[in-house]
């Protein structure tokens, strides 16, 4: 059995949302506030969406996307601003240059899209997220797979995605440990590929548990 | 000229909340986290403060969160603002203003407003870590606010999106002074210097409305009201005033049986002491016009368990309103796992998130016709219900109230300490 030179601690994470007063009614205005929004607004609408209605898979995790199909009509870019996936990213500066390109091509292609009022408007947010240490913590795969069916699914979207930027950058703490402390770089690598937009959170969990199963024995 | 005022206490009646009566509901996963994140508050207090301690919604989430605030290692205590009828004249009509309904306020409304104040400054004390002053009434405590470090939060629990110029600007002196303002959607921001919270309106999963209830308490509720057990039922859970649009409902229920055979519930309360009410109520069964499947039920306000009753028995759950603050009634159905058919109007799109955890609709027409789509997938209908039931979970009981209030202290505390350091 394997001992992993550090423990791995599972974190408690909660979230509160400040609702700012950037409130949009058009593309375009959503455009500009792309713009002049705070990176905890880009984090808010892109990485945290995700854990919002982690139960459901059938709408597009990011904010901007689902309101330019739900309030907009406008599926084509909504389809195009979910494709940017958050995994592809470290920092939230380049997020916010690609959400901006987006917008400006497809406003660019199709002006009438630009000024049309929303069916609802949309209001800018910030996560703002409190972590604290779980009672539970791992020096082998087995305790690490025992913490996670038991920690919630609020742990799991912290150490599995919004993890993607913190240090280290673009990876995420699961395949980081496992790879640094456990030496199993197979078994990060299977985890970093989970679609973490088609799966739900509880879908991930189990998955991840599956991938460490074969694991268990090396 | 204001009348003496004093400022009771409040005591939570019966038994004492404990985190570990939810254990049940939300799982020992949440409630270990909710004790971790207490622990970083261990022995703060915190003074809750509003205008009524029994009635409305306000008192309903009060009753519950002081509990357990207390539960999880805090000290927390409840007082109520008072003030003779005068006082709450004036305030029904500045909470009427801030819905938006016109109102031309007499200047010694706002004399009338802070006198009572001043009287009701008397008689509290705010040394608590943190003051969470609940709703217009008692906003203008935070005038107490002097040299002591408390933090002061603001929770308004109405729309205040669209509000009467003069009461919003009157009451917004006070409003700004505060270190935050908590509000139950996005939709209720107002331009303020200050940062502004979501924390969402919440149920009891343990209360009489929402508990479990026995099988047979359910067949002998319907039993009691003459309700068909074997074919569907829809039902609407309101007051019987015209916001709510009873006579929509009707009508509605009037298309749908066309196609389909179903009997139609309007249980609710307030005709008996409210002379709208009482109107409305007589337009809803001049509507019905003597249809034996159509159920007119003016409930009185002890009737929580027929309700929760009559809302498990549904087939579907109706919330066809004009207006809506948050719509708690929505919340009680989807978490009964009851697909609903609701109006995009407050805050029920919040809840009910269109084909995913319920449906919305924005007439008559569209009302029937998704209650007709429904009662012929029920397979989808079941779906809608199981994730309706999914998202009140995660988002709308009182268990994420508790949490929702620790994240904020939590945050205030950590963010005045870093302002202490960047002082230093």
């Amino acid at each position: 059995m394997r001992f992993a030179k550090d423990p791995f601690q599972f974190m408690a994470a909660s979230t509160l949302i400040r609702i700012t007063v950037r409130r949009v009614d058009t593309l375009t205005d959503l455009l500009e506030g792309m713009k002049k929004c705070t990176d905890a607004s880009i984090f808010n609408h892109t990485f945290q969406s995700l854990e919002q209605h982690h139960f459901l898979t059938e709408r597009f995790s990011n904010d901007f996307a689902q309101w330019a199909l739900a309030a907009c009509n406008e599926p084509r870019l909504a389809e195009q601003l979910a494709s940017l996936d958050i995994r592809q990213y470290a920092d939230l500066a380049t997020l916010r240059a690609d959400l901006i390109n987006t917008m400006e091509t497809y406003l660019h292609e199709v002006p009438d899209a630009a000024r049309r009022k929303g069916f609802e408007p949309f209001h800018f947010c910030e996560a703002i997220t409190v972590a604290v240490p779980t009672a539970w913590q791992a020096k082998t795969l087995a305790e690490f797979c025992e913490g996670l069916r038991h920690v919630s699914v609020h742990t799991v979207h912290y150490h599995l995605v919004a993890a993607r930027l913190r240090e280290p950058l673009a990876v995420n703490d699961f395949s980081f440990w496992f790879e640094e402390s456990l030496g199993l770089k197979g078994l990060a690598d299977r985890i970093d590929q989970i679609d973490i937009y088609t799966n739900t959170l509880e879908g991930m969990r189990q998955h991840i548990l599956e991938e460490a199963a074969p694991w268990l024995e090396t | 000229m204001a009348g003496n005022v004093t400022t009771p206490l409040v005591r939570s009646p019966g038994k004492v909340a404990s985190l570990e009566d939810y254990f049940s509901v939300v799982g020992p996963t949440e409630v270990e986290e909710i004790r971790a994140l207490a622990g970083r508050l261990a022995g703060r207090s915190v003074k809750m403060v509003n205008s009524t301690s029994v009635g409305g919604g306000v008192a309903e989430i009060l009753n519950r969160t002081v509990p357990l605030l207390c539960d999880v290692g805090l000290s927390c205590e409840w007082s109520v603002i008072t003030g003779g009828n005068d006082f709450f004249e004036v305030t029904k009509a500045f909470h009427n203003a801030l819905h938006g309904a016109p109102y031309d306020p007499p200047p010694k409304a706002f004399e009338l407003f802070l006198s009572y104040s001043e009287q009701n400054l008397q008689h509290q004390s705010f040394g608590a870590d943190f003051v969470v002053i609940h709703d217009p009434q008692p906003v203008a405590l935070i005038k107490a606010r002097r040299s002591h470090p408390s933090h002061w939060i603001w929770r308004c629990h109405i729309d205040v999106s669209n509000p009467n110029p003069l009461v919003w600007n009157f009451l917004a002196q006070f409003v700004s002074r505060y270190d935050a303002v908590l509000i139950s959607s996005p939709n209720f921001t107002r331009p303020l210097p200050i940062p502004q919270y979501l924390i969402f309106p919440c149920i009891d999963p343990l209360s009489q409305k929402n508990q479990e209830l026995e099988a047979d308490f359910i067949r002998k509720t319907l039993e009691r009201f003459s309700i068909d057990p074997k074919r569907p039922i829809l039902t609407q859970v309101s007051r019987f005033d015209r916001l709510k649009d009873p006579v929509g409902v009707i009508q509605a229920y009037k298309l749908v049986r066309n196609y389909k055979d179903c009997q139609l519930i309007l249980a609710g309360g307030g005709a008996s002491d409210d002379p709208e009410g009482g109107q409305v109520l007589a337009e809803a069964r001049e509507a019905a016009g003597g249809d034996p499947d159509i159920h007119i039920l003016d409930l009185p306000p002890w009737s929580a368990l027929e309700i929760n009753a009559l809302q498990r028995a549904s087939t579907i759950i109706i919330q066809k309103s004009l207006r809506e603050g948050f719509g708690l009634t929505v919340t009680e159905a989807l978490w009964k796992k009851k697909p609903v058919v609701a109006s995009a109007v407050g805050g029920i799109p919040l809840q009910v998130i269109h084909k995913l955890t319920g449906v919305l609709a924005h007439s008559v027409e569209g009302t029937a016709y998704q209650i007709r789509f429904l009662l012929s997938n029920p397979s989808i209908a079941a779906r809608l219900g199981e994730n309706g039931h999914e998202h009140v979970r995660e988002n709308f009981l009182i268990t994420g109230n508790l949490k929702r209030y620790l994240l904020l202290f939590l945050i205030l505390q950590n963010n005045a300490q870093r302002a202490r350091n960047s002082a230093d």
